[in-house]
């Protein structure tokens, strides 16, 4: 067999010059750590990380239909976002599962661009030009972007410097179009991590060079750079979704306890029958957010019982190193989701105590 | 780095050996592959263990690594200092962050170790691929 060849984001080099350790990650080379993932998650907690998510999809959806068509395919109402607004919704199935999930940029009024999961981009492109409307141009745009995160209490402090756009001014969920660090670039008021932060598209080409003026920018106040391990720890913290562990084509958005993104009285949109019958008879199972009561750390998958009986496995877990306890989101009968409710994490083969308790498990100041 | 008069396992555990109780952690080259520690699983004293069997397991926030013991014997003491303070691990892996001590069943298996010259050759082997 030929070993699948990876893909390289524009900084493989700079990652591996920092000394990072990659990853294969959805088929791209992706760096999983450079200090490590403790200090990097402390750092933007406290200061700032810079991370590089170029390996994120992007998609174009364009003309007199595409917000009808938007409208068709996600759960959320994008008739309610501005130009220069985000919204952060589902590519619903007929069951009311995720295709996807994702943040849709208004860039004119018949012109969204679409940040999907990288290992959903190709089914996403697929999906959404074989459900779309007549007069409805549907883009692939992933080759033509890179993405950096720079996430952190400091970080407008570290960017504003290298822009006329107006960072400070800008609301959270909105963006900017316009030159960062004299480039081309795309900047919004969003992130991953539970944190006020920025998310910055550009070309490829430009993506090095907007890469090291943040870096010199942000050396002052103490902007590390951060990779995959640290990104899913501050999400988890944060209780934001990861496709693939808390989401799937098996869940739906009411079960995931996505309610708010769910816009049922919009009118009609893919797998909307579902969760308008999921509403009214309420969810069987819901996913939950515990913290570990015993000793032991919950992982990823690991099984999980409710009074002795198999009650599937643990949809995410880790250590969260913020806030010194090992937490977790697991689906549970929702009956039985409440928070206080106890139940066990196999972990080797010993059951150790869980506890239901409130997500999301940090909130910012 | 790595104490002469100590022998070192594969996978990457020490045991320091006298007469025939061996007390056991894991290396320097162990706990930097894995990074901040969080958490440490130990047996309980009475615990008996083949050579190569998991007696244990490192957590870093990223991994779970097992620990295997590098010799047969039974338990006969515990760091359990490492369930408070799992960074020392990270801080003192060949001295303040002995895991087990164990009374070996038959010391001709300590044979099967690597001296710390021949542990050091192996990493650098290891790196080399």
């Amino acid at each position: 067999m030929t070993p699948v060849q990876l893909r390289k984001t524009a900084l493989n080099v700079i990652h591996r010059q920092l000394g990072a350790r990659m990853v294969d990650f959805a088929g791209w080379d992706m760096p999983v750590q450079y200090a490590g993932p403790m200090p990097e998650h402390l750092a933007v907690r406290a200061k700032a990380g810079i991370f590089d998510v170029s390996h994120m999809g992007e998609i174009e959806v364009n003309g007199a239909n595409a917000e009808a068509t938007l409208q068709k395919l996600t759960c959320n109402d994008v008739s309610r976002i501005a130009v220069s607004q985000c919204q952060y919704t589902a590519l619903t199935t007929p069951r009311g599962t995720f295709v996807d999930d994702l943040l849709i940029y208004r860039k004119s009024p018949d012109s969204f661009l679409l940040c999907v999961n990288a290992s959903n981009q190709d089914k996403d492109y697929e999906w959404i030009r074989g459900n779309a409307l007549a007069n409805t141009d549907v883009v692939f745009r992933s080759n033509d972007f890179s993405q950096l995160a720079i996430q952190g209490p400091r970080a407008l402090e570290i960017l504003q410097p290298l822009t006329a756009m107006n960072l400070a001014g800008m609301k959270y969920y909105w963006f900017a179009q316009g030159k960062f660090a004299g480039i081309d670039s795309i900047v919004s008021r969003t992130g991953y991590t539970g944190e006020d932060g920025f998310e910055i598209y550009c070309g490829p080409a430009e993506t090095e060079k907007v890469w090291t003026r943040i870096m010199e920018s942000g050396k002052p106040f103490g902007l590390e750079p951060a990779g995959l391990a640290a990104r899913n720890t501050l999400r988890l913290e944060a209780a934001l979704m990861l496709y693939g562990n808390d989401i799937d084509e098996t869940t739906t958005v009411l079960e995931a306890g996505l309610g708010w993104i769910c816009r049922l009285a919009k009118g009609d949109f893919i797998g909307r029958d579902v969760l308008l019958r999921q509403r009214d008879s309420g969810v069987k199972r819901a996913l939950a957010g515990f913290e570990m009561v015993d000793r032991g750390i919950a992982r990823d998958h690991y099984p999980v019982k409710l009074e002795g009986a198999p009650a599937g496995r643990v949809a995410s877990g880790s250590p969260a190193p913020f806030l010194k306890k090992n937490i977790g989101l697991t689906y549970l009968p929702s009956d039985r989701a409440a928070v206080g409710t106890e139940f066990d994490v196999i972990i080797r083969e010993k059951p150790v105590k869980a506890r239901v308790v409130p997500t999301p498990f940090y909130r910012r100041a | 780095m790595y104490p002469e008069e100590n022998l070192y396992s594969k996978d990457h555990e020490w045991i320091s050996v006298q007469n025939d109780i061996g007390t056991i952690g894991i290396t320097d080259y162990a706990q930097h592959e894995l990074g901040d520690v969080v958490y440490v699983d130990l047996p309980e004293v009475g615990d008996t263990f083949e050579a190569s069997e998991p007696f244990g397991s490192v957590e870093s926030v990223k991994a779970v690594s097992e620990v295997f013991c590098p010799v047969g014997g039974e338990v006969i003491e515990v760091n359990s200092k490492l369930e408070e303070s799992p960074e020392l691990i990270n801080e003192s892996p060949h001295q303040k962050a002995w895991m087990i001590r164990i009374r070996l069943n038959n010391t001709e298996e300590l044979k099967e170790l690597l001296s710390s010259e021949e542990y050091e050759e192996y990493l650098e082997e290891q790196s080399g691929e």
